[in-house]
């Protein structure tokens, strides 16, 4: 019988037949820990391993990306401790310049179409936007990859999700997955992997794959991945070939937990309201909340393509007096195209913060927190009470955002 | 090599109505409030320390007894200790028709049995499975006996990877001895 996208590539990587159900022994092609859970990693491996080598130092990896650089002694000490037990052992550490994790390593061409990578980070299934099988685990289950480079891995079932009609010209790729989040909450995904297909889903760059990608931990699903066929090459990073990419598409024969059609056609932006990402409604709908701050960033919305849209609605304009804007990009990549292209300046003259790239603006890392009693408006994909502060998060699009905080207010961009 | 073979009371984990309780969370399964405890024999007294109705757990179970859960145990945060906190007091496995995926890694990762009865309900419901039902089962194979009422007792068999683990005692374990495996 034919296979989905995750078990051809989980059978590439396995000896064990990969069937939905079955728990196999899996090859990770790159393992990784970053700032929080590296030390974990690196006090187990001590303790278990001692001494032993890795199983192959040229595929292990640090990634700084939560606090960087450290604001607080606790992440000053978990960095310091992986970079000792990196220089120790060979292993190359992206450091706190580099950005967040599962981008550089999708900009390194370490995390490939095709390939295995697991990671500290629970958004690892980011990867699926570049057809990699990418996972997020606990400590101990990184600790025995950087021993063994295998980990071992329930097949999941699939659902096909099939995207009908196209979305409105105001709204993007945000819209469109804060959309999905609603509709699919965190029942319709669980425990399973998604392909969606459908013109909204394979006509979006890798910078929108990205954005719906990051967003299949929001939905509790194990990873999504966009049919491979349709993506031209300029839209993936430049080591990343479309015929690599091509490499895994489902057989016309696999088989599908569930087919899910959802009709898009003409959406309008959209905003999860505070606590949960899955409680979205129309901007229409939430017009003209105060806002305090505005963040654009994340893995979820730090690529160019996100600024970019946001440079667009702040070019010549100003936020507004008493709000403040931060914007982090994803990586230094991001930010040295951001740079060369003009958009920092933008953002700068419109009054925006630009700050270190990394995870900072959506976990508790170096760009701040919501103090009690401020709302923020936030490209991230999380808005649990208590996630970026005391504060109240509503989840928007990049040119939601820029747009809320020209006006002081939720507003829609198609206002300006 | 260790002991595949199981001999237990049954503790099927029941709400206030007599449903078999489903979602059961790791703060229900071990209380955040409990997190600064890192030694796994202090652990025990805590295991279902939140759970309504079943705060005493700890003080009726005795060594080898079952765990009986309804589907998606083990939701909620990626705590080791929801685990441990059973393996300190020495239950010999739990069983659900479904576990959330990073509890059942950890489980396996750390040896101790997570098995699955995709009609679980259906057993319990129809009094098949009981409270102080004396069982007999094989956790590697599945199989096994409720000697209060003589009827067998089939779960899904443990996954090979998972006998792996298991023989081995941990994952770490595992880890040490794999260059003689692959
Ligand atoms: S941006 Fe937020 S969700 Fe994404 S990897 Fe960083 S901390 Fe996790």
């Amino acid at each position: 019988m034919g296979k989905t996208i995750i078990e051809k590539i989980i059978q590439a990587h396995s000896r064990d037949e990969a069937a939905p159900g079955k728990i196999v022994w899996m090859d990770l092609d790159i393992r990784s820990a970053r700032d929080f859970g590296g030390p974990n990693v690196v006090k187990h491996y001590d303790q278990e391993y001692g001494d032993a080598p890795l199983a192959d130092k040229s595929k292990t990896f640090f990634t700084f990306d939560l606090c960087a650089p450290a604001c607080t002694l606790k992440y000053a000490d978990n960095q310091q401790a992986c970079r000792d037990f990196a220089r120790k052992h060979g292993v190359e550490v992206f450091d706190v310049d580099k950005g967040i994790g599962s981008h550089v390593l999708m900009e390194e061409g370490l995390a490939r179409p095709g390939g295995t990578v697991v990671g500290t980070d629970s958004h690892m299934n980011i990867l699926g936007a570049v057809g990699c099988l990418g996972q997020g685990m606990g400590d101990v289950d990184i600790t025995f990859a950087f021993k063994t480079g295998k980990t071992w891995f329930e097949v999941p079932q699939t659902v096909k999700v099939v995207l009908r009609g196209m979305h409105s010209p105001y709204a993007d790729p945000k819209d469109l997955t804060l959309y999905l989040c609603k509709e699919m909450g965190t029942q319709s995904l669980a425990l399973r992997a998604a392909e969606f297909y459908g013109p909204a889903a394979t006509s979006l760059d890798f910078a929108g794959r990205i954005t719906l990608c990051s967003m299949i931990t929001e939905m509790a699903g194990i990873i999504g991945f966009v049919s491979a066929e349709e993506v031209p090459a300029v839209l993936m990073p430049a080591e990343l070939s479309d015929e690599q990419f091509s490499l895994f598409q489902a057989d016309p024969d696999a088989s599908y937990a569930d087919v899910i059609e959802i009709n898009v056609e003409g959406l309008p932006p959209q905003v999860a309201v505070p606590f949960s990402p899955n409680n979205v409604r129309p901007v229409a709908e939430v017009r003209g909340t105060r806002i305090d701050s505005g963040f654009i960033g994340s893995c979820t919305n730090g690529r160019t393509e996100d600024l970019v849209r946001a440079a667009d609605v702040l070019n010549g304009k100003k936020v507004k007096k008493g709000v403040m804007l931060k914007c982090v990009p994803a990586t230094r990549r991001v930010y040295q195209e951001l740079l060369e292209r003009g958009i920092l300046e933008i953002l700068f003259r419109s009054g925006a913060i630009v700050l270190n790239p990394g995870c900072g603006g959506c976990a508790e890392g170096h760009a701040g927190l919501t103090g009690k009693g401020e709302v923020q408006i936030s490209t991230g994909n999380r808005n649990f009470s208590g996630k970026q502060g005391k504060g109240k998060t509503y989840l928007a699009s990049p040119a939601v955002v820029a747009a809320s905080c020209i006006r002081g207010e939720i507003v829609a961009p198609e206002e300006f | 090599m260790r002991e595949t073979a199981l001999r237990g009371k049954i503790w099927v984990l029941l709400d206030k109505t007599g449903k078999l309780i489903e979602d059961i969370d790791t703060d229900q399964i071990f209380h955040n409030a409990h997190l600064h405890i890192t030694d796994i024999s202090e652990m025990g007294p805590y295991a279902f320390g939140n759970l309504e109705g079943w705060k005493d757990f700890s003080t009726k179970c005795g060594e080898g007894d079952i765990v009986v859960a309804g589907r998606n145990f083990g939701a909620g945060s990626s705590r080791q200790q929801a685990v441990d906190c059973l393996i300190a007091l020495k239950v010999g496995a739990v069983i659900a028709p479904s576990f959330s995926a990073i509890y059942f890694r950890n489980a396996v990762n750390s040896g101790f049995p997570v098995l699955r009865i995709i009609n679980l309900e259906a057993m319990v419901t129809s009094g098949k499975l009981k409270t102080g039902d004396l069982v007999e089962m094989d956790v590697k194979s599945g199989q096994g006996t409720n000697l209060a009422q003589k009827l067998p007792l089939r779960a899904e068999p443990m996954s090979a990877v998972q006998v792996e683990i298991y023989m081995a005692g941990n994952v770490f374990e595992y880890g040490k001895i794999l260059d003689t495996k692959f």
